[in-house]
């Protein structure tokens, strides 16, 4: 048969949100707050150096790794912003976004018939990674009580002790969730114990509120088994540019090259000439925009608590995660809120076990329209609950 | 420190309500209103306006930046000056600055006419002045850090994960 697509393509279900997409469509009033990227343009200085570079005519192919000059700036930038001390030589790589980074970990580590532990809820593209790649998902749901952190606890009770691989990402999409080195440390002493490799994506680092992001990867004993993912599209706001890195020993950082050399070849380039900008001369902007999501955050907050939703205290990322009331499930309240009041969140539950009864609401976006949307689920609520 | 946060959130938008403040910082409303009274009551805020673009308005407005001269004597020094050029209504600001000139005043008028018959009639015969170099607005791009324009559109997809 002809375009006999694969199974393993197959397997993997469309996107959960495809459907909400078309209803959001309908009316031309939505506020969204549905989207996972910040809603500020990159800033000047780096948007500059892009076009400065496109006139100069610097369009070839970079350095499969990414451009020696901006590995050395990464390394000299995670070193002082999260005390990880990589060589840019051999342990770092540039991608096309953190996502391309994270499949060519799953693609370099999974063998067909491995399993890959993935706490849950998280970025809806570890698990058709791990799919793509052959192996198989265990979920490890992670739930309110703990303030979604990851728990021993919930990694033994899924059975991730059998697994290889380990995922998580923190401060977490879509909970807004951080973990701090206490509560990182257990987990690093059930990855050593087990024998578990750690993919971490820190790709939200930056936007931790309260307190300093901790790298896994710091831990002790936990250098040699890490993978760290980050990259500019949230701190730096470059989504469209398409850039990201990993971190990691040279054994992996090698052959994840290897898969990259031969299909992407390079990270943009012209994305990269904007990220060596962005990490020389941008740290006030970035700054800047961590302490407007910072209000933004505790504005949201307070909001759901006067309205009544039941939100715990989010702190990372640009993502709250309130519950929706008694008797609703989150499609439902998810469906209303946008055919009614012409608000977008997000269901939960397309972001897995755990997710379930909750909604991602995302505070990238510009207070008078956070206002508005906040006013009107309030509406919503009187009017349903 | 809560004082400053809220300087900074009334400099980004004036008309946040206190409760809107409050809910954006760890502070009670009533905490909020009372660092804006400090506020005031210190002379660290000295006013609200609303940042206008002129060119969106049917009617005339003209603006100039001048820049202004003087020689001092053992009377009179620059406060002197400032406080008497400063008094005129026309006159929206007034700054003593480094440079070739020693004054820069910020002028609005309804005319070409008006403005340049105040700064002929009331400014330049001021004894102290002895130069003054006029320049009129044209367009303005951007006022008080408030770019204008239509403003970026938002093309973000309206979901994305």
């Amino acid at each position: 048969m002809p375009l006999d697509l694969s199974d393993r393509v197959q397997t993997v279900p469309p996107s959960g949100i495809r459907r909400f997409f078309e209803i959001a469509e309908e009316r031309d009033d939505v506020i969204s707050l549905g989207v996972g990227e910040p809603d500020f343009a990159t800033p000047w200085a780096a948007r500059d150096a892009a076009i400065a570079s496109l006139e100069a005519g610097k369009t070839s192919y970079t350095a499969n790794r990414g451009k020696r000059e901006l590995r050395e700036r990464i390394a000299d930038y995670v070193a002082d912003g999260f005390a990880l001390e990589y060589d840019p030589a051999d342990e770092i790589i540039v991608t096309a976004g953190a996502s391309e980074a994270v499949d060519l970990a799953f693609r370099t580590l999974v063998d067909p018939g491995d399993t890959v532990a993935i706490a849950q809820p998280s970025y809806i593209s570890y698990e058709p990674g791990v799919i793509f790649a052959g192996g198989e998902v265990l979920s490890v749901p992670t739930s309110k009580a703990d303030e979604f952190t990851l728990t021993v606890e919930a990694l033994e009770s899924a059975g991730a002790d059998e697994t290889d691989l380990l995922v998580l990402c923190y401060p977490n999409n879509p909970t807004g969730a951080v973990m701090s080195e206490a509560e990182l440390e257990p987990i690093a002493e059930f990855a050593r114990e087990h024998d578990l490799t750690v993919l971490s994506d820190e790709i939200y680092a930056e936007l931790t509120y309260d307190g300093e992001h901790t790298s896994i990867a710091t831990l002790e004993g936990m250098r040699e088994r890490t993978i760290v993912f980050n990259g500019f599209s949230k701190a730096h706001a470059m989504t469209g540019l398409r850039l990201g890195y990993a971190l990691g020993p040279a054994k992996a950082i090698n052959a994840m090259n290897k898969i990259h050399q031969y299909t992407m070849l390079s990270a943009p380039t012209t994305a990269q000439h904007a990220a060596i900008e962005a990490l020389d001369s941008c740290d006030e902007e970035v700054r800047e925009m961590v302490a407007q999501y910072d209000r933004r955050r505790q504005f949201v907050l307070s909001r759901f608590r006067e309205i009544g939703l039941d939100v715990f205290e989010a702190k990372g990322a640009f993502y709250c995660f309130p519950e929706v009331p008694d008797g609703w499930t989150a499609e439902e309240f998810a469906e209303g809120v946008l055919r009614e009041e012409g608000v977008a969140v997000v269901p939960g539950d397309v972001f897995g076990a755990g997710g379930e009864g909750h909604l991602r609401v995302s505070y990238a976006t510009g207070l008078t329209d956070l206002r508005e949307a906040l006013d009107r689920i309030e509406t919503f609520v009187e009017e349903h609950v | 420190m809560s004082e400053r946060e809220v300087l900074e959130l009334l400099r980004e938008n004036a008309r946040y309500s206190t409760a809107d403040i409050a809910r954006m910082t760890d502070l009670e409303e009533d905490e909020v209103a009372a660092a804006i009274d400090d506020l005031e009551a210190a002379g660290v805020v000295q006013g609200y306006q609303a940042v206008v673009d002129w060119d969106e308005l049917e009617e005339e407005r003209v603006r100039a930046e001048v820049e202004l001269n003087v020689r001092l004597d053992r009377e009179t020094g620059y406060d002197d000056i400032a406080e008497r050029l400063a008094r005129f209504p026309e006159v929206t600001a007034f700054r003593l600055v480094s440079g070739d000139y020693d004054f820069d005043m910020e002028v609005e008028g309804d005319s070409i006419r008006e403005v340049s018959q105040f700064i002929s009639e009331k400014v330049a015969p001021v004894p102290e002045i002895t130069q003054t170099v006029t320049h009129y607005v044209m367009t303005s791009y951007k006022e008080n850090g408030i770019e204008f324009g239509d403003g970026e559109e938002d093309d973000r997809l309206s979901f994305s994960p």
